[in-house]
C-alpha cells in the first residue's frame, strides 16, 4: 500500500522541487525492503522445510513407540526409553568410534595427497592440467554401484573387508576428486610471486608448502577438510557393502534399527538422533570456517 | 666482487622465442637498468638470471661459474617484486628475516641481521606490522628490507616503483640511487618508465623483442642513439622524426633538404650517401628553438603550459611536431611559428633504422652516474 501511495506522489506533477528530488528515492527505499523481507521469510520458509524432518525425528526419539504412531502431536510426556533400549542392543560408541576414525582418517589421508597435487597443478600447470581435473571429476559421476563387485572382491582378497582400514581408503578415494578441485582453486587464487619470492630465500618445494602455501590458504584446506568430514560421516552405500561388525560407523548402526522387527519409529529415531548429533555440533561449531572457505575467493 | 655476463641467452615458450640470443656483460658495483616496451622481454631475461625460468639456449654465468642448472635460491641473488610479494601472514620481521630462518641461522643472529637492515631503511618502529598494516611505500622498503638481509651479491628489481603513485616514486628512486651507494652493490633494474632508466643506470640496456637495442649509458643512449627506436624510445617528450632527402654527402657531413625546403648539414659519417636518397632526421623536442628566421615553419595546435617549460605542438604538413619552449612563450594556438635547430644536435636515420653515426663524441657520453655522485658531495662539503 505504502509503496503504490509514494509512486502517486512522486508522479504528481506539481510536487515541489524539493520532493521532486527527494520522492524518488522514497519507493525505491521501500521497494528494496518489501524485497528484503520476502527474500528473507523465502530463507526461513526453505530452512524451516529442511530442518522440520530433522526436529520431528529428535521429537520422536523421545516418545514411546506407542506415541510416534499415533496422531502427530507435539505434545506428549517425553520418555528417554528409546534411547535406553537402544544402547542396550548395540554400543553406541564402538559405532561412534568407527565413524570418527574413518571419517577424520580419511580427510586426512585425502588432504595429505591432495595438497601436493593441487600444488602442481595450480603451479605448475602442463596443457592437459585442465583435462586432468575434469577427468577426476567424472568419476564422481559414475554411479558407485557399478564397481561394487570388483571393490568387493579386491576388498575380500586384500582382508580389508570390515575393517577400518578398508572404509578409510574407500573414502580417501571417494572424496579424493573433489578435495583436489577444492584445494585447486584456492591455491589459483594465491599469487605465484610469494612462492617464488620463497623460492628466492631458499625454501625447497615442501618448506614452500609448509610455511607459505597452507598457511596462506588455511581458511580454503579448513572448509575443505570439513567438507570432507561431512561427507565421509554420511556415507552410507559402502559402509552398508563393505562392513559388518567390527568397523561399521553410525550408518550401519542406524539401519541395523531398520529391518529384523519391523519399523519401531521411536527407537531408528533415537538411533538416527545420536548418529547425526555429532557432526551436527560440529557442523555448527564450524560454520563460520565453512562460510568463510566457500567464499575464500569471491570475498578476499 | 660480483658479475654477470650472460652469452647468446635465448628463452622459447614452445615455438616462439621471447628472448633471442642476448649477450651482455654486467660489471661489479653497476647499476644496470633493462628498459623497453611492455612485452620486450626485460622481465623474462630477469627471471632466467634469478633462475625463476628456465634457459632455452646460451650460458648465465655469474662470478665466473655457469648458473643454468643451479636453483634460485643458491645463485645468491635477491629480488624485489613488482607487487612486494610479501608473506602476508608473517610480520615484517619474520618477512625479512625468512631466508635466514631457512638457512638455519640463530634467532639473535638473525634479529640483529634484520635490525641492521630495517635501520638502513628506517623501517625499526614497523617490524611487528603484517603487511597489510603498512602503506605501499613501506611494504616496498620491507620488500627491499628483505633482499638486503641476504646479503646478495646481485639485486634484481623488477618493476619495483610501478604500483607507487608519482610522488613516493620520485622519493623511492632517491632512496634506491642511495642505497645502491651504501651498500656497493650490483643492482639489474627492470623498469618500463625511461625516466627511472636515465635517472638511476650507470648502464642502461635498451630492449625490444627480445633482443638488446643499445647498450649504453644514460648520456650516450641520449646523445647517441644507434637506431630510431632508442632514439624515440629515449627522452620525454618523444623525439620528432622528420622526412629528408640526401643533397650532398661529404667528410663534413651529410647535407639535407628539409621539409620547406631549407638545407642543413648534419655533422655524421655518411660518405656513401647517394645525393636523392632518403633518411630521417630526428631532432629531440627540447633542441628545437623559435626563431623568426628559422628553416621550419608550422602552426601551432595546442599548448601545454607546464610553468617552466611549454610544449607546443605544431602543424607541419602532415606531420606534428613537438616543441619544448621557454616557460614565457607569448604565443597562442593556431600562431604561424618559424623554428629551427643547431645541425650538431640533429640524427639521421637511413631507410634500415639505423643512425649515421656521428662525427663528434658529445662530451658527456662517457659520463656515469658516479661522476654526478662524487659532483654533488664535493659541492655538499
Amino acid at each position: 500500500m505504502t509503496t503504490v501511495r509514494n509512486k502517486q506522489l512522486s508522479s504528481t506533477p506539481n510536487a515541489g522541487l524539493a520532493t521532486a528530488t527527494q520522492a524518488p528515492g522514497r519507493p525505491l527505499v521501500t521497494t528494496v525492503n518489501t524485497k528484503r523481507l520476502l527474500l528473507t521469510a523465502l530463507g526461513w520458509v526453505v530452512a524451516g522445510t529442511i530442518f522440520f524432518p530433522i526436529f520431528w525425528m529428535v521429537l520422536t526419539g523421545f516418545k514411546t513407540e506407542a506415541a510416534a504412531i499415533a496422531d502427530p502431536s507435539l505434545i506428549f510426556s517425553p520418555t528417554l526409553d528409546s534411547y535406553i533400549e537402544v544402547q542396550q542392543r548395540a554400543d553406541y560408541f564402538k559405532f561412534a568410534m568407527n565413524s570418527v576414525v574413518v571419517a577424520f582418517g580419511s580427510t586426512l589421508l585425502a588432504l595429505l595427497i591432495a595438497i601436493p597435487s593441487a600444488y602442481s597443478m595450480a603451479f605448475l600447470p602442463t596443457k592437459r592440467t585442465k583435462g586432468t581435473l575434469l577427468w577426476m571429476l567424472s568419476t564422481k559421476m559414475l554411479p558407485p554401484v557399478g564397481v561394487l563387485v570388483p571393490i568387493y572382491l579386491l576388498f575380500r582378497d586384500f582382508g580389508l573387508l570390515d575393517t577400518r582400514t578398508g572404509l578409510t581408503i574407500v573414502y580417501t578415494l571417494m572424496n579424493l576428486p573433489i578435495v583436489v578441485w577444492m584445494l585447486y582453486t584456492f591455491f589459483k587464487d594465491l599469487p605465484k610471486d610469494i612462492l617464488e619470492a620463497g623460492r628466492m630465500d631458499g625454501a625447497s618445494t615442501f618448506q614452500e608448502v609448509i610455511f607459505l602455501l597452507m598457511p596462506l590458504t588455511l581458511p580454503g584446506i579448513a572448509s575443505t577438510g570439513l567438507l570432507s568430514v561431512i561427507l565421509s560421516w554420511n556415507e552410507a552405500f559402502w559402509s552398508l557393502n563393505l562392513t559388518s561388525s567390527q568397523a561399521a560407523p553410525l550408518t550401519a548402526y542406524i539401519a541395523s534399527f531398520s529391518s529384523p522387527e519391523g519399523l519401531f519409529w521411536a527407537k531408528l529415531s533415537a538411533a538416527s538422533t545420536m548418529a547425526i548429533a555429532p557432526i551436527l555440533v560440529f557442523g555448527w561449531l564450524t560454520q563460520k570456517q565453512m562460510v568463510r572457505g566457500l567464499t575464500f575467493g569471491a570475498v578476499k | 666482487m660480483a658479475t654477470l655476463q650472460l652469452k647468446q641467452i635465448v628463452k622459447s615458450f614452445d615455438d616462439t622465442q621471447v628472448i633471442k640470443g642476448v649477450d651482455l656483460e654486467v660489471n661489479d658495483r653497476e647499476f644496470v637498468v633493462f628498459v623497453g616496451p611492455s612485452g620486450c622481454g626485460k622481465s623474462t631475461l630477469l627471471r632466467m638470471i634469478a633462475g625463476l625460468e628456465s634457459t632455452s639456449d646460451g650460458d648465465i654465468v655469474i662470478d665466473g661459474q655457469r648458473m643454468n642448472d643451479v636453483g634460485p635460491a643458491d645463485r645468491g641473488l635477491a629480488m624485489v617484486f613488482q607487487s612486494y610479494a610479501l608473506y602476508p601472514h608473517m610480520t615484517v620481521e619474520d618477512n625479512m628475516g625468512f631466508s635466514l630462518r631457512l638457512a638455519g641461522v640463530p634467532k639473535d643472529e638473525r634479529r640483529q641481521k634484520v635490525l641492521e637492515a630495517a635501520r638502513i631503511l628506517q623501517l625499526e618502529p614497523l617490524l611487528d606490522r603484517k603487511p597489510k598494516a603498512l602503506s605501499g611505500g613501506q611494504r616496498q622498503r620491507v620488500a627491499i628490507g628483505r633482499a638486503i638481509v641476504r646479503n646478495p651479491s646481485i639485486f634484481l628489481f623488477d618493476e619495483p616503483l610501478s604500483n607507487l603513485d608519482a610522488a613516493l616514486r620520485v622519493q623511492m628512486r632517491i632512496e634506491l640511487a642511495r642505497l645502491h651507494e651504501e651498500l656497493d652493490a650490483t643492482m639489474i633494474y627492470v623498469t618500463h618508465d625511461q625516466i627511472e632508466a636515465m635517472t638511476m643506470a650507470d648502464k642502461i640496456v635498451v630492449l625490444q623483442g627480445g633482443v638488446i637495442e643499445q647498450v649504453g649509458s644514460p648520456m650516450e643512449l641520449y646523445h647517441h642513439p644507434r637506431n630510431r627506436f632508442v632514439a624515440g624510445f629515449i627522452g620525454s617528450p618523444k623525439m620528432n622524426f622528420l622526412d629528408v632527402q640526401v643533397v650532398e654527402a661529404g667528410a663534413e657531413g651529410v647535407s639535407v633538404c628539409l621539409p620547406g625546403g631549407a638545407v642543413t648539414q648534419v655533422p655524421v659519417e655518411g660518405k656513401d650517401q647517394r645525393v636523392g636518397a632518403s633518411l630521417e632526421l630526428g631532432i629531440r623536442p627540447e633542441h628545437l628553438v623559435l626563431d623568426d628566421e628559422g628553416a621550419l615553419t608550422g602552426q601551432i595546435q595546442v599548448l601545454e603550459r607546464l610553468g617552466g617549460q611549454t610544449s607546443l605542438y605544431v602543424q607541419m604538413g602532415e606531420l606534428m611536431v613537438t616543441i619544448m619552449a621557454d616557460g614565457d612563450v607569448a604565443h597562442r594556438v593556431h600562431d604561424k611559428v618559424n623554428f629551427g635547430f643547431e645541425a650538431g644536435r640533429a640524427h639521421l636515420f637511413d631507410a634500415d633504422g639505423m643512425a649515421l653515426p656521428s662525427l663528434h663524441q658529445h662530451p658527456l657520453a662517457g659520463l656515469r652516474r658516479q661522476d654526478n655522485r662524487v659532483s654533488s658531495e664535493a659541492s655538499d662539503q
